[in-house]
């Protein structure tokens, strides 16, 4: 009986997933045709022949192995300059009592309110007078300060549920500050770095407005902007430019498999967040 | 446990400076990258300024954009109607399937994923990827409404339907990632009152009213005022798709502010821009603050 209550659930269900879908195998179908049978109408769902070279031709019209490459730099060093850092000064909201700890920690929080594009013109400013447009260092040095207020805010919810009993007997032990954040803290902080890691990878990864402002030489690019570019060079070979779109789009799926069960339980925390 | 590698010899930091010192990082990328350059762009906001001439002109960058820029009014416009548009319908589309997720269904994690993915594809790869779906002539999207006798619109090419596609590839985009966090929310709420509510006989529309609404509403609220935001910075798909085109339909404020300041170079106009939209943004927070205290319920209220 309670089954066929939930029927109707179930096939709204299955009709939205389906909706969310097709954009995917839209875009898989299209990168596997030959380009004169993407522009079909009504449109062919299964290609005449799988044309695997769409992904070759695409990356190597342009220079997209050194994109990704430029990508995976920035991507990485921030992502684990976003974890370390953002750890730290969670560790140093939620473990510490010290003047001024709330009127910080609530800037900090209204910061998330502050729209990008207030600051991003004198942090121009800052990057020309050092000299280093062209450079990644303005995409790279700004995730050294804690890594964004939100990956502090998250960090700093999970160690609070962590309980203090464990800080206490490591300091009982002769632990300093800092062990306790490496050696206790850290090692059962698991689903939150995780998330971190995650959210931090693909923001990165995804990043179009700073490689955009930053970046001018080609060899420099990431893959946002050499996108970008494809589109202007090759917009009409619409294989193509599926192909290299999913080129995009895949590592971020991939690192979100591996890492959803840990990923979701970190979001959880965002939910929470709202309380 | 942790063994004692070493005897303390060191002469221990009060944990008072010690707490200081690990949030500094923090305060000094807010220093550097936030309070000084907000400073230096209130100021910028009154210069005019090419990148390498600067001068004060006063308040004419905002008597200008007020008075004498239409381009300024449209992209405002556009921005406000695109998130009147997006955000009550996505909150709502993502509180119901959230909802719809929470009823303990099978394959829940299955079906929370497929929702959640599109909130990580790159926002460059799903521009490219909208435009081919919007393709007028060769689409699925019009391929699916010719199923039921629509043809032929023009989606990034008409200005009567620009915004609508926006919407949609924003649905699509933003609502897996609203739905995971109500979800979370939607499971935090203990069974006990639901179980109460029953017991005094309340139909399931009565519970969703005054047990589910009530005690979901700080997260329903936490995603109002950041989908404000949000809608007002949208800039990599119109960048993207439509240049802010046809006609200035797309032309949303992102992109708009971004072309004065790195395309025509006029940075203190620019800075201005920004302070409006600011400005802007703090108004409409705090309204939603005021009126929250009509309808967002806190548990304890204690912090």
């Amino acid at each position: 009986m309670k089954r066929i209550a939930k029927l109707p659930s179930y096939f709204v269900l299955i009709l939205l997933s389906a909706l969310f879908l097709v954009p995917f195998l839209w875009t898989v179908s299209t990168a596997l045709k030959a380009n004169e049978d993407a522009f079909t109408f009504p449109p062919q769902w299964i290609p005449n022949h799988a044309q695997w070279d769409n992904f070759p031709k695409a990356w190597t019209a342009l220079p997209f192995t050194q994109w990704v490459l430029n990508t995976l730099f920035i991507t990485v060093v921030t992502t684990a300059a976003t974890v370390i850092t953002s750890s730290l000064v969670a560790y140093g909201f939620s473990r510490f009592k010290f003047r001024g700890r709330n009127a910080m920690f609530y800037t900090m929080l209204a910061t998330m309110m502050l729209p990008g594009q207030v600051t991003m013109i004198p942090v121009f400013m800052i990057w020309r007078t050092l000299g280093a447009i062209d450079t990644f260092y303005p995409l790279i040095l700004p995730a050294f300060f804690g890594g964004g207020a939100f990956n502090i805010f998250l960090m700093r919810q999970f160690f609070l549920t962590l309980p203090r009993e464990y800080d206490e007997a490591a300091m009982l032990d002769g632990a300093g500050f800092f062990r306790i954040w490496w050696k206790i803290l850290l090692p059962l902080s698991g689903p939150v770095i995780a998330t971190v890691a995650v959210l931090s990878f693909i923001s990165h990864w995804d990043e179009f407005n700073g490689p955009l402002i930053y970046l001018n030489s080609p060899e420099k690019y990431t893959v946002s902007i050499g996108l970008r570019m494809f589109q202007d060079s090759y917009g009409s070979e619409t294989n193509q430019l599926m192909a290299a779109s999913l080129i995009h789009i895949l590592p971020t799926i991939v690192l979100f498999f591996f890492a959803q069960r840990y990923f979701m339980k970190g979001i959880n925390l965002s939910g929470l967040g709202g309380r | 446990m942790i063994p004692i590698t070493r005897p303390i010899k060191r002469k221990a930091i009060k944990p008072g400076v010690a707490g200081f010192l690990f949030t500094t990082p923090w305060l000094l990328g807010f220093l550097i990258f936030t309070a000084g350059p907000m400073l230096t762009s209130l100021y910028l906001s009154f210069t005019k300024y090419d990148l390498s001439t600067m001068k004060w002109i006063g308040t004419t960058n905002y008597q200008r954009l007020f008075t004498e820029d239409p381009l300024f009014w449209k992209s405002l416009q556009v921005t406000i109607a695109y998130a009147i548009l997006t955000v009550p319908l996505g909150i709502a589309a993502s509180l119901a399937l959230a909802l719809l997720l929470n009823q303990k269904v099978r394959g829940q994690r299955f079906f929370r994923t497929v929702f959640y993915l599109p909130s990580i594809v790159p926002a460059v790869a799903s521009s490219l990827l909208w435009m081919w779906i919007f393709n007028s002539d060769y689409g699925i999207l019009n391929w699916a409404l010719g199923l039921f006798g629509w043809s032929g619109i023009e989606w990034l090419a008409d200005e009567k339907y620009t915004l609508y596609a926006f919407a949609a590839m924003s649905l699509w985009g933003a609502g897996g990632g609203r739905m995971v966090i109500f979800l979370a929310g939607l499971q935090g709420i203990s069974e006990t009152y639901y179980e109460a509510a029953r017991i005094d006989g309340a139909s399931p529309w009565q519970q969703f009213r005054s047990v589910t609404i009530p005690l979901l509403s700080p997260v329903i609220f936490f995603n109002l005022i950041l989908g404000v935001i949000g809608a007002f910075q949208v800039f990599t798909q119109a960048y993207i798709m439509t240049g802010g085109g046809p006609n200035n339909a797309t032309l949303f404020y992102a992109l708009n502010l971004f072309r004065n300041a790195f395309e025509y170079f006029k940075l203190g106009k620019a800075s201005a821009m920004a302070w409006v939209l600011f400005v802007i943004l703090l108004i409409i927070t705090a309204i939603q603050f005021w009126g929250s205290k009509r309808w967002v319920h806190y548990e304890g209220e204690a912090k």
